[in-house]
């Protein structure tokens, strides 16, 4: 996208130089948002504020050295990102330039001026045609199909905005991305199609009409799936201070959700972890198909030292991805770590230009710019007819920790699911640290005919009634405080000892323990059927005048806390083993009692 | 103030394009910023020699290039320069150092001159203190252990090498010792497909703004560890001039850089107290007219500290490595302050030190609850140290954390109202702090010692509360390990480590590290 196959005019010359906010004085004809070069060194930018002969210009590479007097030069086009065969497995950084390449090129550190085409042009790709020559297309229409990796078959589309007759389609074979494949008439005339395509990054791309939300988006993890579930097509936030587990939760959503395919952004954080990634993911498999998790991943990699304007913009080309395979028919999920840097990055681009500033510096447009990215998430019917969606899962990194600030207000005014992290759990090393109490999900009324389809009906019941003994918990929690838990009274300490089974046994999940890491629907509801069937059973001896401490020593409560990792999700059969013994041993101490 | 600082870095230094501009006379002074007019094509960030009117040389440099002006920050500061007769001589370059091996052994200021009376190094190499950034698919994941001897940090915040795990502290408290005895201490865990114990050790220490006293005190450490030829010290004391502090850990970074990937060695960098460093950078802000965030900090603060925590790590395919151990202040003992904030989203991990727990004459006075290593999931465990560490160090947190749950509780109602479990944490509690954390400035312990220390911690509550532990791990550690662990091998020293039939991995330390 970066301009290297365009003609460079020079558009004007650079006036002024203020880390990566540059102006520039020129043409008046270059447009908003067009990708500009600067320099001598061709350092790549994006036109981002017009007045008069004044262009004003962010910069995705470092500025230092860069002179007044030096040329600007247009491209023409809008800041956009390469679409086709050989996205997936891929890692670029925040404007799509592919890392490993840029490694060949620069070695270990980022060089500047580099310019590379995201894609590699001279790969020959194998296409089936789906369609036949005479058939009429419109936009987002299947032409054929292109195996990309064994887990995600790509499918040549006929670009969004353009329609007609089929005139020439080329028969199955092996192309590159700039051969023709097939040629659409219409009343302009012939239009020339190749694998290759382009999108820009700041407008969402079409689709026909958007469905609710009524799928799970499984991920493996208990306290997600059971308790604050998210839907294919959502949006989610997981706000945290830092050492909350907010990249950990991320990469276990990433590496463990039923989404066809995963775009990571990596955005302004450590790039260590995403060298963690990059050592993972090869090795992972997925747990459907068996193959490596890379195979159907994008990672988009803009570190904390890389310039602060791509980071704003690796947002943008993460979910234009994302779009990109909604269109094909695809469940997208796509995980941005963190927000928080990309809306800094909104705050430091607007601090140079002067801007006046809302809430904490923030530009007045920050809650503008969030709602339009969070709303690019979504269930649709694409323009070629099939069902895809993108789901967005926005890591928030608030200052301090205070959910009060306005990066997470805003956030939680767009999204519908709340997945909010807490330092005091972290600290016990309660992972993940979701706070049951403050956490939410608006998908749960939507997601319950699937959960009755899934062989779950109970969920909804069990859920709230889950909810409502952890909540009565934290209050009991309070009096606890003051007196101590051996002066409650028996039912209320049951209370207590069944939250316990649900922090312990549920919530708690480890993603390093091989059986732990990811949880089946079935175990998930089975395990919450258990901790809750005990808590009537206790409920029903306590009120005979059985002594809590004699329920709670009973040898197969201290079984229900290990399901977790001494129960396979193959062998989720053992839980009902383990119930009956519950049910046994309870029923034994019933008999002593009435 | 120092007759060396009159030299410029780098006359020697390479020379870009547009150099030997120059202006006499400056549009305007305000605090550590000069604005020059009448210049035209001079670069963003570019190095500048101010010349005053007694003939005083101070580096400075560009921080806003405009057609007709320059903003330029003044390191050493702008007392006794005049609009009339201050020179300004633009270098066409940005700033850039040289970098050798024979720094090692040397002392120099913030900006990189000798001021230990030895000639200046011979350069190996001009870099440009800016550094680049990293390529992340060049990184290699940091997985080698370190070992520093110090039960709370191998125990529950392992450290790695390549990683960057600040110390934040508060005014008083040890943190300079803890430094000192990670730094004395080091060794690398030896595991199978490891060839690391070849590579050099070397220690880049930085100090920024902190007393003379402080900068003694470690310099005197590294000597009597044996150390000090293989230590460059970059000194910007509190009396030097505030605004040189913005370039000091840079240029420090650069030359560890030189030698972790130009020479293959293993580079601990110090940096002591980052707190100063971003006081420096607001001061310089506020004086721009910069639109503030938090606490008057500039917005790009996180930018900043990242561009020099991300100076850290391993490449593939080249030998050396930097670890960083920066440490810093927290202002009122604030975590939420935006220095320790920022810099938590940066670091991989944290070692919080407790005033209350200094107070009771805890050494080293670490918090484990907030204190985190982000890389010692994959580094420890089987294969790594021992196959119970995972586990271990999750039950200590989560019973230490029920410990404190105890004590409030027990503050209230008083200790004998308790129930028996709680009892216990209390328990568990005294001796987690007393015979776990609490340890000799010199004593250094072995991996396994930390563990057996841990279990015999853990051997105070009922077995029904040890839910993080595996059975198997329950019956191999718990109740034997420590009495026959104590017997001799608390000695200081670096001897290699015996090894029990409990399972013990590897505890064999392959070097000295720093």
């Amino acid at each position: 996208m970066i301009g290297t196959e365009v003609d460079l005019q020079r558009v004007g010359d650079l006036t002024w130089v203020n880390g990566p906010v540059v102006r520039a004085r020129g043409s008046s004809r270059i447009k908003m948002y067009e990708v500009v070069q600067v320099g001598p060194e061709h350092l790549v930018g994006e036109v981002i504020g017009l007045d008069h002969q004044m262009i004003t210009i962010q910069v995705y590479e470092e500025t230092s050295g860069l002179r007044p007097g030096t040329a600007v030069y247009g491209t023409g086009a809008l800041l956009s990102v390469e679409l086709g065969p050989g996205l997936m497995s891929s890692i670029f950084d925040g404007i799509q330039r592919p890392l490993p390449v840029m490694e060949r090129r620069s070695g270990p550190w980022i060089g500047r001026g580099i310019q590379l085409t995201p894609l590699y042009r001279k790969r020959e790709w194998h296409f089936k045609p789906s369609v036949r020559v005479g058939d009429a297309v419109v936009g987002g229409a299947v032409l054929g199909m292109v195996p990309e990796t064994p887990l995600v078959a790509h499918k040549v589309m006929v670009p969004p905005a353009l329609s007609g007759r089929l005139s020439q389609l080329a028969p199955e074979g092996n192309y590159t991305l700039e051969d023709e494949i097939a040629v659409i008439t219409d009343d302009r005339g012939d239009h020339s199609i190749t694998m290759l395509q382009r999108w820009p990054v700041r407008n969402p791309r079409p689709y026909r009409s958007r469905l609710r939300p009524t799928e799970l988006l499984v991920t493996g993890q208990r306290v997600l799936d059971t308790f604050f579930p998210l839907a294919k097509g959502g949006t989610a936030a997981i706000p945290g201070g830092f050492g909350a587990g907010k990249t950990v939760l991320q990469h276990q959503v990433a590496k463990w959700s039923d989404a066809d395919v995963i775009i990571y952004v990596g955005c302004g954080e450590r790039g260590n972890e995403m060298s963690d990634v990059l050592r993972q993911f090869p090795e992972l498999r997925d747990p459907a198909s068996g193959r490596p998790l890379m195979e159907r991943t994008i990672l988009i990699a803009n570190t904390s030292n890389m310039p602060v304007a791509a980071r704003e913009a690796s947002i943008y080309t993460g979910v234009t991805l994302a779009e990109y395979y909604r269109d094909m028919g695809y469940d997208v999920a796509m995980m941005a770590d963190s927000t928080s840097r990309w809306a800094e990055a909104l705050r430091e681009i607007s601090g140079r230009l002067e801007e006046m500033p809302a809430e904490e510096g923030f530009p007045a447009y920050l809650p503008a710019r969030l709602a339009e990215f969070y709303e690019r998430a979504g269930r649709v019917t694409t323009l070629g007819g099939d069902r895809g969606s993108v789901s967005l899962i926005g890591a928030v990194s608030p200052p301090g920790g205070d959910f009060s600030e306005p990066v997470t207000q805003h956030t939680r005014r767009f999204v519908r699911c709340f997945w909010a992290l807490d330092k005091d759990l972290a600290s016990e090393r309660h992972f993940p640290a979701v706070n049951w109490l403050r956490s939410y999900s608006q998908y749960v009324d939507d997601l319950s005919p699937w959960w009755t389809d899934s062989n779950a009906p109970e969920w909804h019941e069990l859920r709230e009634r889950a909810l409502e003994i952890l909540q009565r918990e934290d209050h009991l929690r309070q009096i606890v405080q003051l007196i101590g838990a051996d002066a409650l009274p028996d039912d209320q300490r049951l209370v207590l000892e069944t939250a316990r089974l649900l922090r312990e046994g549920v919530l708690q999940q480890s993603a390093l323990d091989d059986v732990d890491a990811y949880t089946t629907i079935d175990k998930q509801v089975g395990m919450l059927r258990l901790v809750l069937a005990f808590h009537d059973h206790g409920s029903r001896l306590i009120s005979k005048g059985c002594p809590v401490t004699l329920v709670r020593d009973l040898p197969a409560v201290e079984r229900i806390v290990r399901i977790k990792q001494m129960v396979p999700n193959e062998a989720v059969s053992q839980l009902a083993m383990i119930g009956q013994a519950l049910t046994a041993q309870m029923t034994e101490l019933e008999r002593r009692y009435s | 103030m120092n007759t060396m600082r009159t030299t410029p870095v780098g006359t020697g230094a390479p020379v870009g394009t547009g150099s030997g501009q120059e202006v006499t006379g400056l549009a305007r002074i305000n605090g550590p910023l000069v604005v020059v007019e009448g210049v035209g094509g001079v670069g963003y960030d570019d190095v500048v020699d101010v010349e005053g009117p007694d003939g005083d040389i101070r580096r400075g440099r560009v921080l806003e290039a405009g057609e007709n002006l320059a903003v330029i920050e003044v390191f050493s500061g702008t007392s006794g320069l005049s609009v009339g007769d201050t020179k300004v001589r633009f270098l066409g370059r940005p700033m850039q150092v040289p970098v050798a091996e024979e720094m090692l052994g040397r002392v120099f200021d913030g900006l990189g001159n000798p001021i230990d009376g030895q000639p200046d190094p011979l350069a190996e190499d001009w870099a440009d203190i800016n550094g680049q950034p990293v390529n992340p698919t060049a990184r290699l994941y940091p997985q080698d252990t370190i070992r520093t001897g110090i039960s709370a940090i191998d125990g529950m915040n392992t450290l790695v090498l390549g990683q960057k795990l600040p110390i934040f502290s508060g005014n008083g408290l040890p943190h300079d010792q803890i430094a000192a005895q990670i730094v004395r201490q080091s060794g690398l865990l030896t595991r199978g497909d490891s060839n690391i114990g070849a590579a050099q050790f070397a220690i880049v220490f930085a100090a920024l703004g902190v007393k003379h006293d402080v900068a003694d005190f470690f310099r005197d450490s590294f000597s009597s560890a044996g150390s000090l030829a293989r230590v460059a010290m970059f000194l910007n004391l509190a009396d030097d001039p505030a605004i040189e502090r913005v370039v000091t850990p840079k240029v420090a970074l650069t030359l560890a850089e030189f030698l972790a990937f130009g020479r293959g060695m293993h580079v601990l960098v110090v940096l002591t107290d980052m707190t100063n460093y971003c006081e420096a950078l607001r001061q310089v802000s506020s004086a721009r007219g910069e639109i503030p965030g938090r606490k008057g900090y500039p917005g790009y603060l996180y930018s900043e500290l990242a561009s020099m925590y991300e100076r850290t790590g391993r490449l593939q395919g080249r030998e050396g490595s930097i670890t960083q151990l920066p440490i810093l202040t927290m202002p009122n003992d604030d975590i939420t302050h935006p220095v320790p904030d920022l810099t938590g989203y940066i670091t991989e991990g944290q070692i919080v030190l407790s005033r209350e727990l200094f107070q009771q004459g805890i050494y080293p006075p670490v918090s484990v609850l907030p204190s985190l290593s982000r890389l010692m999931k994959d580094s420890i465990g089987e294969g790594f140290t021992r196959r119970d560490h995972p586990h271990v160090a999750s039950q200590l947190y989560a019973a230490y954390a029920a410990a404190q749950n105890a004590r409030s509780l027990a503050s209230v109602i008083g200790e004998e109202e308790l129930g028996v479990v709680d009892q216990a944490y209390l328990k568990f509690g005294t001796t987690f702090e007393r015979d776990f954390v609490g340890q000799g400035p010199r004593e250094n312990r072995s991996v396994e010692e930390t563990l057996d220390r841990a279990w015999q911690a853990l051997s105070t509550l009922p077995r029904s509360e040890l839910t993080r532990v595996r059975d198997d791990e329950i019956d191999a550690f718990l109740g034997h390990g420590f009495s026959r662990s104590e017997a001799g091998r608390s000695e200081a020293g670096r001897s290699e480590a015996g090894r029990s039939e409990a399972g013990v991995q590897k505890d064999a330390v392959s070097g000295r590290a720093w």
